[in-house]
């Protein structure tokens, strides 16, 4: 079964619906007594830095009462055998809210995402989606809270059932919700879902084979969607896909996600795309998070070292900016989650790390408007920047310097923002 | 390098090119069918060059790079030419490929892992290459193995050359393979997608000891990628290719600021940028798909995604031509625009008849460049 399948198998239920999140309040459907006050900001704030606010410090909620975030992890802890895959993750997202869960290969984030749909099973910790406790529900239970949340993975063909129509893979995730639509009223709602992701209603005839990367990965877009979660997690939707479809599909999520307002885990490599789509930045490294904070905080003044060491890695598709940024080589040696290194986890690859970081563990420390887990940042944010003293290659030699254009490599504001 | 705004820093190709290719055609026969995967190709490598081939999936980029050495299957016909160091290779019997391979022409591809032996040491694997090439032995390729370790950059080349692939991370691996495909100092090494398996902090490592071969032993390396990001950081020059065609040749600083072709100017507006962000920007997007093509047409392939298009392109096949040519210009704009196209530099060459033309000091403005002004 493709792994996509289990997934949006999940069904729209009755219980835990009290508090459905944003996606109900779509345009045109009108649901009369379902109005909420978060729908209402959730359709008005587009992407404004000014107008949402940026503090981690909610109110936490307990147990099953309702709060006001879409998603919840409390100490999510995910171990296969000896391997750490997910080792002691928290994360809150707000209602109508774009968290980037960014990481290199290996660093968990894809598993974070499986916990959070529940195509795992945490081994510790609590995954509340819409303020129900989700973490250990079965499968059946799972299937009440399917309505809350979806995924859309990397590869839309290997996600899609190669036999289904592309109507039925749609209309899949309503079908099941037994009882609850006539068949007549999934179809039109499947055509209306296709053509909010920019398909033509004819495409429900097709099979996925017939369509391009970039059509079928709209299809997984609107299975996901169907059931109007209030939370979808977009694991790499876009990496498989070529630069010009790839526009496509970040302008559509942007579009879906500033018109319902559902709440997004957007889990990515890609720095520029994470730059474009998101309100808000995780940073992953070896099963742990070691920086969170808002977009431009992250992209102006990243704290920690390995943020810093990402951000001046990844290429910028701009000649003399790209030639100007200062290298930072950090080895290929990239620790195995079956034994991560002690203390710090980027220890072995940080060239700012000193004993400690060899012994002891680092705090998840608040900074402004978020969090960075390393020994040299101060609570103010303030720390060294990796890429004021990495402008030695491993061989020792000088490389290119210049300033780091259009990024401020100071990192001693008081965490950029308020 | 004329252009007043060429501020690039590495060295200007020298005369005669390294590698020369020459009208380059590759059509597969299929059992439906034949497809045309390269038409036309014209692109040339100079002595210690590094020239970037970008463009999308199916574009032939990559059946362009395997055509050099002869590494197609047989099903394909290629023809054209492709002179190596002044020696023709199209055409050339096994035992001159065989010499070039390797001594001439070196190859890295994008997944080390399925291209290494995982039951030999790396050590035994590049000093296999030398024991063939160069005749030397056992003992000596052994040690020539650890040079080359250590000039890609493998910490502890020493215990490393007695590894096993599996025991090293991905980057090690792709270090291994530049090893190996720099062992014999071919002239010309060829990057297939060699990075976008490997994390960005690996990645920039892995262009790091590219750019380094270059400065240190003169390679010249054709570098194949999809991503306009990696190819910023790389590249001297760039071919961009779209359903077969080279639509434009650039410097890169010059491609990037003042794209000629449309497809190359919506690919620069389509691509995410630091300081973009949906709530104030919107990516632009190329509209329709790129065609699979069984036979070459006699018009522009990128037409029917074209803003720009009309019946002339619809009724012949722009020829490469100097973008900044003034005889050129006249035929194909009004006078107005003839005065910003001569500011290109005399190797910007573009297939179009409708060119961009703006030299526009920044990036194109929002909805690809402009069509031609009236």
């Amino acid at each position: 079964m493709p792994p996509g399948k289990d997934m949006t198998d999940m069904t729209r239920g009755e219980a835990g619906s009290g508090e459905a999140g944003p996606g109900e309040g779509r345009p045109g459907e009108g649901r009369p007594g379902e109005g909420r006050p978060g729908e209402v900001t959730a359709g008005q704030v587009t992407a404004g830095d000014v107008v949402r606010p940026r503090s981690y410090a909610l109110p936490r909620t307990t147990g099953q009462s309702i709060g006001p975030t879409a998603l919840e992890l409390e100490n999510l802890v995910m171990h296969f055998g000896a391997v750490r895959a997910v080792d002691g993750v928290s994360l809150t997202i707000r209602k109508g809210q774009v968290m980037a869960l960014v990481g290199e290969s290996g660093s968990g984030k894809s598993t974070v995402g499986k916990c959070i749909v529940r195509l795992l099973e945490p081994t510790s910790g609590v995954v509340r989606i819409a303020g129900a406790d989700v973490t250990h529900l079965s499968r059946r239970q799972m299937r009440q809270h399917g309505k809350d949340v979806s995924i859309v993975f990397q590869d839309p063909a290997g996600s899609l059932d190669p036999r289904m129509l592309v109507g039925d893979v749609v209309g899949e995730p309503l079908r099941l919700q037994a009882g609850r639509m006539s068949r007549r009223d999934r179809q039109a709602r499947v055509e209306e879902e296709l053509g909010r992701v920019g398909l033509r209603t004819e495409v429900a005839r097709r099979y996925p084979h017939e369509l391009s990367g970039g059509q079928r990965q709209r299809v997984s877009i609107a299975r996901a969607l169907v059931s109007s979660p209030s939370l979808l997690v977009a694991d790499e939707p876009t990496s498989a896909l070529d630069v010009s479809v790839q526009a496509s599909v970040l302008n559509l999520l942007a579009d879906l996600q500033r018109d319902i307002g559902f709440a997004c885990l957007f889990i990515t490599h890609d720095l520029s795309a994470v730059e474009y789509l998101a309100d808000d930045i995780a940073v992953m490294y070896l099963g742990q998070l070691v920086e969170k904070g808002s977009r431009a905080r992250i992209f102006e003044h990243p704290a920690h070292p390995y943020t810093q060491a990402l951000l001046a890695a990844a290429p910028v598709a701009d000649p003399p900016r790209q030639r100007a940024r200062k290298p930072v080589l950090l080895g290929d040696d990239v620790p195995s989650a079956l034994d991560p290194p002690s203390g710090c986890r980027f220890h072995t690859r940080c060239p700012l790390a000193f004993d400690r970081c060899v012994t002891e563990v680092p705090e998840l420390l608040g900074i402004g408007d978020g969090n960075a887990a390393c020994h040299l940042v101060r609570p103010d944010g303030s720390g060294p920047d990796i890429r004021d003293v990495a402008g030695r290659d491993v061989a020792g030699r000088d490389v290119a310097g210049g300033e780091t254009a259009g990024r401020d490599t100071g990192g001693r504001d008081t965490g950029g923002r308020d | 390098m004329t252009s007043p705004t060429q501020t690039h820093p590495r060295r200007p190709p020298d005369v005669a090119p390294v590698l020369e290719v020459r009208c380059l055609s590759v059509t597969f026969t299929t059992e439906s069918g034949t497809v045309s995967a390269v038409d036309n190709v014209d692109l040339t490598l100079g002595q210690g060059e590094i020239v970037g081939i970008v463009g999308e999936s199916g574009c032939g980029k990559s059946v362009t790079a395997m055509s050099l050495a002869g590494l197609l299957p047989p099903s394909a016909l290629v023809a054209g030419s492709v002179r190596l160091q002044g020696v023709e290779l199209i055409g050339a019997p096994q035992s001159v490929l065989r010499a070039a391979r390797g001594q001439s022409i070196a190859y890295i591809f994008q997944e080390p892992m399925s291209s290494l032996n995982p039951v030999l040491t790396v050590g035994r694997q590049i000093g296999e290459v030398l024991q063939v090439h160069e005749g030397l032995s056992r003992k000596q390729a052994r040690a020539r193995a650890v040079e080359l370790l250590t000039l890609v950059g493998i910490p502890s080349p020493r215990q490393r050359v007695d590894s096993y692939p599996h025991q090293l991370s991905g980057g090690m691996r792709q270090r291994v393979m530049i090893a190996m495909a720099v062992a014999c100092g071919p002239k010309v090494l060829v990057a297939d997608e060699p990075t976008p398996a490997l994390d960005v902090t690996v990645q920039a490592g892995i262009l790091d000891v590219l750019r380094e071969l270059r400065d240190r032993l003169g390679t010249s390396i054709l570098f194949i990628t999809h991503d306009l990001g990696v190819i910023a950081d790389v590249a001297d020059r760039v071919v961009v290719m779209y359903a077969g065609r080279v639509v434009e040749r650039a410097p890169v600083d010059e491609l990037f600021a003042r794209p000629q072709h449309h497809y190359t100017a919506g690919l620069l507006v389509a691509t995410p940028t630091p300081g973009r962000h949906a709530g104030t920007d919107r990516l632009q997007e190329i509209p329709g798909l790129v065609p699979v093509l069984s036979t070459q047409p006699d018009a522009c392939t990128f037409a029917e995604r074209c803003p720009a298009a009309d019946a002339q392109c619809l009724g012949s096949a722009p020829p490469l031509t100097c973008a900044g040519d003034m005889a050129k210009m006249a035929e194909v704009a009004e006078a107005g625009k003839i005065a910003d196209m001569a500011v290109l530099s005399p190797d910007h060459l573009v297939a179009c008849w409708h060119p961009c033309g703006d030299p526009s000091p920044t990036r194109p403005e929002v909805g690809g460049c402009r069509p031609a002004r009236t």
